[in-house]
């Protein structure tokens, strides 16, 4: 189809066009950004985490006296593992993506200390005995604890625990030693080291960044005696199969809340613990769909509403077309043609101003950057969204009867 | 003649408007609702940053400090970077001290445990601290008083508990003189607060920026003569055996002070300059110590304190309300120049171009009063929403009478702003040429 006619006519209606032509750039550079920030967030609350997250239900015991750690906690374990459908059953520091982050800087070094810039931070769980086997860690290389390791290790006059055996993550592996296996290296933090003694598939850290974060899998795993944990150890993981666990988290917080009266037992499943931790960032991400859904629809709208506006205003040019010969397809096509014209501007327009959004929030927001695809998938959307929205005026106007060029408006 | 007759005028364009707008429904409804989700979803987001960006402290924010001195030994030094939020007990005990500020707190938020009197414990968010914060954060209280600085000297076991625990553990009455159960030893209540909850919480935004305020307060020295556990960041460096020890080398408690005049501020500068010269001749380290007074809303301005989260929304929702403004454009225009005849009648007859352009602005206006009516409506219930999401501010979100005024001045404004170019090109419709194309 021959598109001069069309755009000597949009020259005639320069503001119109022009209005079109901005709405959908607008509403292609917000929809690319918006899409993009939603993805961000969908892919942040699906991190893969390599715990045995379906099957974990978790008991918080606060209050109870640290010096007598050494005989409550087995007394504790003992009873949670006779409840019916566990698995497993241990006490730890923290967990992933709870928020209770205790973090340190390690180095690859002797001497390397805290502070020194080749350190990495770092975040520590602490696990008491069965602890690999209650959360479900995956050993890759290596081995994981055994009874004298966590027998061993206790806490003295440091934050860092006295043992010199750690499990760390295969992505603290990879980066503090690229390229080597990491089994029999050790991670210092002058006057502590610790030799690697197995590497685990990637644990999340209880507190991560954003999903691009290349931190957010630097965590390593100790043993720690119930006896010196000086109150270190105060979540209780109770394995089980899926089905059973949410009669568990009742059952192990009644347990735990009947055996220490001075003490506060509070229960979640592991899947409540991920889904707290991504609240926010899933409300967002509703927010974003929310607004980019309506925004569309505006835009629909703004194109039927200023379509149909033309087809009335050229009702008797319609009408003379058709009379010499064009048919309802020809009608049709012009219009289509058309709005395919003004969208291309409107897109071309619109991945541009994208793009610069982008930049912009980079800068400001710590935003990644978008992928290139996002650009010509969002000028799709909206072209398909222009042709949609034009399709009725654009049958409207084919429906106009040659008979119009001979009445007067 | 023009200004008699202005106002008959402006009730004959609202009446013409009305009739205009009726005619032609669908499209009415189309622009009043372009309008109304764009004003909607922009004052809802601008409403929550308005709320969260809000000065927590009013009437004193520009008179409380919070002190942050640099004492990190020269091996933890790096040069510019930030001084530390936080001091070490050394420190903050030693500017306690001195108490060369009207008024000085140093703190830090905790979990206690507390066992009733019936019922199963209960875990409390807590505060130790020290006797001035309730005076400087103008502390209502409800019954009782805080402990004073005597209590805190001698390490008093008493507590100032929060209306809603008093509410739980006592059914609201006076419960002053009653013991809490922490543990095996036991507090006195001296005081219940009134309605008290400061958000941000902006003397420590360390743990939850936003929500409850903390059930129990405690003198520091208590608590930690008690091993009560603290919450928050604990930056150490060096070996030590207990973090909370006089002379840990552990970064952990937040420090105010109330400095009501502008010469105490001078002076309270210069006096924290010499503190720190002074540790600095005494060999703790040798880099230049510098130190950081910021007031209330400085502080939250440095700690960033409104989600980026919500900045972005503001973002979008602006950018969204210009496309629902492109749309109304767009329509509007298309409305105006679909009467090219009409005007050209009315221009014939005598019109001036004024009147036409006055004409189609009260038009606009209409629909942008119409479509502020509407985008309130969208806003309350977009605040309805945002008050249910499980963010930590969702329940601070309220509209107040600033923010519906602004919502209608923006409806009105951005109607206007969207009517302006329709009627400047309606308002140049030539009447002959109209005319005679009809």
């Amino acid at each position: 189809m021959d598109i001069r006619p069309i755009l000597a006519s949009l020259r005639r209606h320069r503001i119109p066009a022009l209005l079109i032509v901005l709405e959908i750039a607008l509403a292609c550079a917000v929809l690319c950004n918006a899409v993009f920030m939603i993805s961000q967030r969908v892919a942040s609350i699906h991190l893969p985490n390599a715990i045995d997250e379906a099957g974990i239900a978790e008991v918080t015991l606060n209050g109870t006296d640290p010096e007598l750690a050494g005989s409550d906690i087995p007394r504790n374990l003992a009873a949670l593992r006779g409840l019916p459908g566990v698995q497993a059953a241990a006490v730890v520091s923290t967990l992933p993506l709870s928020q209770n982050n205790w973090g340190w800087g390690f180095g690859t070094k002797p001497g390397d200390t805290l502070t020194d810039r080749g350190s990495r931070n770092v975040s520590m769980y602490f696990l008491g005995s069965g602890g690999d086997a209650a959360l479900g860690l995956q050993v890759l290389e290596g081995r994981s604890f055994n009874d004298g390791d966590y027998a061993d290790s206790r806490f003295d006059k440091s934050p860092l625990p006295e043992t010199h055996v750690v499990l760390v993550t295969r992505s603290l592996a990879a980066k503090m030693w690229p390229g080597q296996p990491a089994v029999g290296k050790t991670l210092y933090a002058t006057p502590h080291y610790y030799t690697v003694i197995g590497v685990v598939a990637d644990v999340l850290r209880p507190y991560i960044g954003d999903v691009n974060s290349p931190a957010n899998y630097d965590a390593a795993f100790f043993p720690m005696s119930a006896a010196g944990s000086k109150g270190a150890l105060s979540h209780y993981v109770v394995r089980s199969a899926p089905r059973d666990r949410d009669r568990l988290v009742r059952e192990a917080e009644q347990k735990l809340a009947d055996l220490n009266p001075g003490g506060v037992a509070h229960g979640r499943g592991y899947p409540e613990i991920r889904r707290g931790y991504f609240a926010d960032m899933s409300s967002m991400a509703w927010m974003l769909v929310l607004v980019c859904v309506v925004m569309l629809a505006v835009t629909a709208f703004g194109i039927v509403g200023l379509t149909s506006f033309w087809v009335n205003q050229r009702r008797r040019q319609i009408g003379i077309r058709r009379a010499v010969g064009a048919t309802r397809g020809h009608i049709l096509q012009y219009f289509q043609t058309e709005n395919f014209v003004l969208s291309t501007g409107g897109v071309a327009l619109g991945m541009a101003l994208a793009f610069g959004i982008n930049v912009y929030l980079m800068q400001r927001y710590e935003m990644a950057r978008m992928p290139w695809f996002y650009l010509p998938a969002g000028a799709i959307a909206l072209w398909l969204i222009g042709q949609a929205s034009v399709l009725g005026p654009a049958l409207r106007a084919a429906a106009v009867p040659p008979v119009v060029a001979t009445r007067s408006a | 003649m023009r200004g008699t007759g202005q106002p008959v005028m402006i009730g004959y364009y609202l009446d013409l408007a009305m009739r205009s707008l009726k005619r032609n429904k669908v499209l009415t409804v189309l622009m009043v609702l372009a309008i109304a989700v764009g004003i909607g979803t922009s004052m809802t987001t601008l409403t929550v940053m308005h709320v969260l960006s809000g000065d927590p402290i009013p009437q004193k924010s520009a008179d409380l400090f919070r002190v942050g001195l640099n004492v990190f030994p020269d091996d933890n030094f790096r040069p510019g970077e930030e001084v530390p939020d936080n001091l070490t007990r050394r420190d903050a005990e030693a500017l306690l001290r001195d108490a060369r500020a009207d008024r000085q707190a140093m703190m830090s938020a905790g979990t206690m445990v507390v066992t009733p009197a019936q019922g199963d414990p209960l875990s409390l968010e807590s505060r130790y601290t020290t006797a001035d914060f309730f005076t400087m954060f103008a502390v209502p209280f409800r019954f009782g008083r805080a402990w004073d600085r005597g209590d805190d000297g001698s390490h008093a076991r008493v507590a100032v508990i929060s209306a809603a625990l008093n509410d739980q553990l006592f059914g609201g009455r006076d419960s002053t003189g009653s013991m809490l159960q922490v543990g095996s030893q036991s507090l006195r209540i001296v005081g219940v607060l009134g309605d008290w909850s400061m958000n941000p919480r902006f003397y420590d935004l360390s743990n939850g920026r936003f929500g409850d305020s903390e059930q129990v307060f405690v003198p520091l020295a208590t608590a930690l003569d008690l091993h009560l556990a603290t919450s928050g960041t604990m930056n150490c460096w060096g070996n030590n055996s207990d973090e909370h020890a006089a002379d840990a080398p552990c970064l952990w408690l937040q420090y105010w002070a109330e400095l009501d005049a502008p010469s105490t501020r001078v002076a309270y500068r210069q006096y924290l300059h010499n503190y720190m010269a002074q540790q600095q001749q005494a060999g703790r380290f040798t880099h230049p110590g510098q130190i950081r007074l910021l007031d209330v809303m400085q502080w939250l301005d440095a700690k960033g304190v409104v989600p980026s989260d919500v900045r972005l929304q503001v973002w979008l929702a602006l950018g969204f309300l210009g496309i629902c403004l492109l749309n109304t454009v767009g329509l509007l225009l298309a409305k105006f120049l679909r009467r090219s005849g009409e005007i050209s009648v009315r221009r014939a007859l005598g019109a001036s171009r004024r009147a036409i352009f006055m004409q189609c602005l009260v038009e606009a206006g209409v629909v942008g009063l119409a479509g502020g009516v509407c985008g309130l409506a969208l806003a309350g219930l977009g605040l309805v929403l945002v008050r249910h999401q499980p963010t930590d501010y969702a329940g601070l979100i309220r509209m107040d009478p600033s923010m519906l005024l602004a919502t209608f001045v923006l409806a009105l404004l951005s109607s206007l702003l969207a009517g302006l170019l329709p009627a400047w090109r309606a308002m140049h419709v030539a009447p002959a040429v109209a005319l005679k194309s009809n």
